[in-house]
């Protein structure tokens, strides 16, 4: 495969700046909803706030990739005295957890780095996080040409996780008949 | 489809066991928007005046703000509504954190209390899901340890809880509702949930909540954003520090407390140091607050840190906010050190943090007096902070002479007798106040004292500087960028106003301008209480982001309602009448309306007076501060004057 400049996003996040207020949730529910910022939820963001406020945990985590297994161990992490479950730290849409999907249908959700139309210059979590727990940076690498999933092709590969291909092309098939 | 609410109440009768989920009329929120409006409108429909605070008939009402969860910032607050056992009026204590939106997104704008419960019981509202839970484990557990406790139970780190402690279950009229790094601690409010067997309400929510008018509505939330920033980065100048920023007093970030101990009382809110604060205090209190504070805190959408979380070494750690920090510590005449591991322990008791240090200093002032006696606190210690928690451990249980005092300075008082009424001094309409005491009269804040419908200054203040700059050059400076004035001519009233000479207090600002002042400061505050929006961004400090040129705009673009400056003065002007009128019906008269008889040294009955008869002509109210047939009229709430006239309250024409 041939090699490619990509440009790299990521979101530098200072654990010790976070105020815990989940205006990061807000406004990226809010973001992603359609129309835009017709509607937010928390329980729809792509970031999420790890906050357990007596034990002083605060820890922001944006959604990755869809995941159809669990893993098979779940390890723990202690940091500055605080217990931290390798899940928290984990951006996988995934079936041990609730995280990272919509609550109604349970499709899996990821971050999009607010790319959206119209792009925005930067994530809007990044903009609303006015004590700069959230830092948003860019660099350029050199990766492998790869083909990337829609968001339509990752959601119905976790109905077909979830139910077999036979019984979504079936229930595909019978819907557009209806219609 | 409705925007911004719900649109549905959550009805719960404790007597029967009953859960409804009942749809509401959207007729009442272009009436009277959200929260502290529709909450008294509650309390007027459905509670007759005479109900007992006590009775299973006094509702228990959580409104969340009309804005709550939505993207309008720092729109968190939870609205706590019913008739007090402290004031015998009306309730309505207010929290921030993050109970409301999370009981939006599980869609409900309200939970609505009446009857009680034969058992300890808790609530779990799981979106459509709400189950009333056997609560007997949890009986005497600290309301920070009964939130931690349900959520393992419950196993959802996101559920957010509101809690009453030992305080609460057994009725201390000082009670609070603890929510995390929020209370609603005024009037009573905690004894009033206890009263009805509620330990704690959990809810979890992961629904919608819905814009009209999306990008417009968004527009104006990213302009609060950037105007909060702004202020971050140009605090007003010639003000004392704790005035120069936005969010309720800073306390958990600032070290520099001179304001505080050297301007407000100590003890039982009688005596004044102002030599107290010295470098030595200042590196002291520094060492112990930046050894505690672990964590700068806000509450839901809000990028204010008016928070904190404290660890006191050997102790377990809970939230603190603004100026609890003080009142434990100034009580008792003691240090920081002794101000945060006490406010642990009144924080897991669930207990208000002005009244209670407060009645504590009352007792020992009583006990110095020999009004009250070796009798009467048998085995106390010897010295004052150990009194503190001795006095704190009785109160909340209701033991012994703790069952006395449970009741607050007025009520304790009065049982007591000997003349221990003199002691309780500091109170308005049966509530103990703030620790202040002054020199000279000043008539807008005499109005503000003496009006206000909950008795609770930081609550109707805000807008107007506390006193006048001293130089015209720097009243010049401040007005420049004074946007938030609904009128240019307040302007000109500060810049006239003078330390000294014949534009100085107590005759200026005059009457009129007095009047049009507290009018001003009334309604920031009344629209902030029915929009859920914490006063700490709007109606609080100087120069806030939220005024009332652009809240018309934000509850347009929120509700689809057509808003304009004129309609939203009438919300508010209806809103201040009907609870005027829930509490007239109760009993509220002009002799109810003063402050604290040595708030001011230089007092002047005549002005006084006068100054009352203004405010109430201003409101369209008669001499005894009863709205008259045509203002109620005039606010669509002619269903009022009509049950006024009918019990005789007024007369007709």
């Amino acid at each position: 495969m041939a090699k490619v400049k990509k440009k790299v996003k990521s979101i530098k996040i200072d654990l010790d700046k976070c105020n815990g207020c989940r205006a990061c949730e807000m406004i990226c529910s809010a973001f992603h909803a359609n129309p835009k910022y017709s509607s937010n939820n928390p329980a729809r963001s792509r970031i999420r706030l790890i906050r357990d406020p007596i034990r002083d945990v605060y820890l922001p985590v944006y959604a990755g990739e869809y995941t159809a297994a669990e893993c098979m161990g779940r390890d723990k992490y202690v940091i500055d005295g605080k217990e931290y479950s390798e899940c928290d730290f984990c951006r996988a849409s995934c079936p041990s957890r609730d995280a990272f999907k919509e609550p109604d249908s349970g499709l899996p959700l990821k971050c999009d780095m607010c790319e959206d139309d119209p792009a925005q210059e930067k994530p809007l979590c990044v903009k609303w996080c006015l004590n700069d727990a959230l830092i948003y940076e860019e660099r350029e690498e050199e990766v492998e040409e790869e083909v990337k999933l829609g968001e339509m092709e990752v959601g119905l590969e976790s109905l077909v996780d979830k139910y077999g291909l036979q019984k979504v092309t079936d229930t595909v098939a019978r819907m557009s008949k209806k219609s | 489809m409705r925007y911004a609410e719900t649109g549905y109440h959550l009805e719960i009768d404790l007597s029967r066991g009953n859960v409804e989920r009942v749809e509401t009329d959207p007729k009442l929120t272009e009436l009277h928007l959200g929260g502290l409006g529709t909450n008294s409108k509650l309390l007027w429909d459905r509670v007759p005046p005479e109900t007992d605070p006590f009775s299973p008939d006094n509702l228990l009402i959580f409104g969340t703000g009309l804005l709550c969860g939505t993207p309008a910032v720092g729109a968190n607050r939870t609205i706590v509504s019913a008739f007090s056992p402290q004031t015998l009026f009306m309730a309505y204590s207010m929290m921030g954190g993050f109970w409301a939106p999370e009981l939006k997104y599980a869609g409900y704008d309200k939970v609505i209390f009446r009857g009680k419960s034969p058992n300890l019981i808790y609530v779990w509202i799981n979106n459509d899901k709400v189950e009333i839970r056997d609560a007997s484990h949890l009986k005497g557990k600290g309301a920070v340890e009964t939130a931690e406790l349900i959520k393992q139970e419950l196993k959802d780190p996101n559920v957010q809880v509101a809690a009453i402690g030992l305080a609460g279950e057994n009725r201390v009229y000082m009670a609070s509702i603890e929510q995390g790094r929020s209370s609603a601690s005024r009037q009573g409010i905690g004894a009033v949930m206890g009263d009805k067997g509620i330990k704690a309400i959990a809810v979890r929510g992961t629904k919608d909540v819905n814009i009209a008018r999306p990008a417009e509505f968004l527009e104006l939330s990213n302009e609060v954003l950037k105007y909060i920033q702004h202020r971050a980065e140009n605090p007003i100048k010639n003000v004392e520090p704790i005035f120069e920023g936005l969010g309720s007093p800073q306390e958990m970030k600032l070290i520099d407390e001179k304001w505080h101990t050297t301007g407000f009382m100590w003890g039982n809110a009688r005596t004044r140091r102002k030599d107290y604060w010295t470098k030595d205090v200042e590196e002291k209190w520094k060492e112990t607050q930046e050894s505690m504070r672990t964590r700068l805190i806000s509450c839901y959408n809000c990028p204010m840190k008016c928070g904190a979380i404290v660890s006191v070494p050997g102790l377990s750690t809970y939230m603190m906010k603004c100026y609890s920090k003080l009142t434990y510590t100034m009580a008792a005449f003691s240090d920081l050190d002794f101000g945060f591991r006490i406010a642990q322990r009144a924080t897991d008791y669930g207990v208000d943090g002005f009244s209670t240090p407060q009645t504590m200093a009352f007792a020992l002032e009583l006990y110095e007096a020999g009004i009250l006696t070796d009798q009467d606190m048998p085995g106390m210690p010897s010295d004052t902070e150990g009194r503190f928690y001795w006095l704190l451990d009785r109160i909340v249980r209701r033991e012994g002479i703790g069952d006395v005092l449970a009741n607050g300075t007025y009520w304790a008082a009065k049982q007591i007798g000997k003349g221990a009424e003199e002691f309780a001094h500091n109170n308005i309409k049966k509530h103990e106040q703030l620790p202040l005491k002054l020199g000279m009269l000043n008539p807008v804040y005499f109005l503000m004292y003496c009006t206000g419908e909950k008795a609770n200054i930081t609550q109707i203040e805000g807008q107007f500087p506390q006193e006048p700059f001293p130089k015209r050059e720097q009243r010049e400076e401040f007005v420049k960028d004074w946007i938030q004035v609904p009128d240019e001519k307040f302007k000109q009233y500060f810049l006239d106003w003078e330390p000294r000479g014949d534009n100085s207090n107590p005759h200026y600002p005059t009457a009129q301008m007095s009047c049009e002042i507290v009018d001003w400061m009334e309604k920031m505050h009344y629209i902030d209480d029915a929009l859920g929006v914490c006063a700490g961004l709007s109606s609080f400090p100087l120069k806030p982001p939220y005024h009332i040129h652009n809240y018309p705009a934000f509850i347009s673009a929120a509700t689809g309602i057509d808003m304009d400056e004129a309609g939203l003065t009438q919300v508010y002007r209806r809103n201040r009448n009907l609870i005027r009128s829930v509490n007239v019906r109760r009993g509220l008269r002009r002799a109810d309306e003063k402050p604290p008889e040595d708030h001011w040294k230089k007092r002047f009955p005549e002005l006084e007076e006068k100054l009352l008869d203004a405010y109430y002509q201003f409101k369209g109210w008669n001499k005894e501060g009863i709205p008259t047939q045509e203002t109620l009229k005039e606010l669509d709430l002619a269903y009022v004057a009509e049950d006024l006239e009918q019990r005789g309250i007024i007369k007709n024409g």
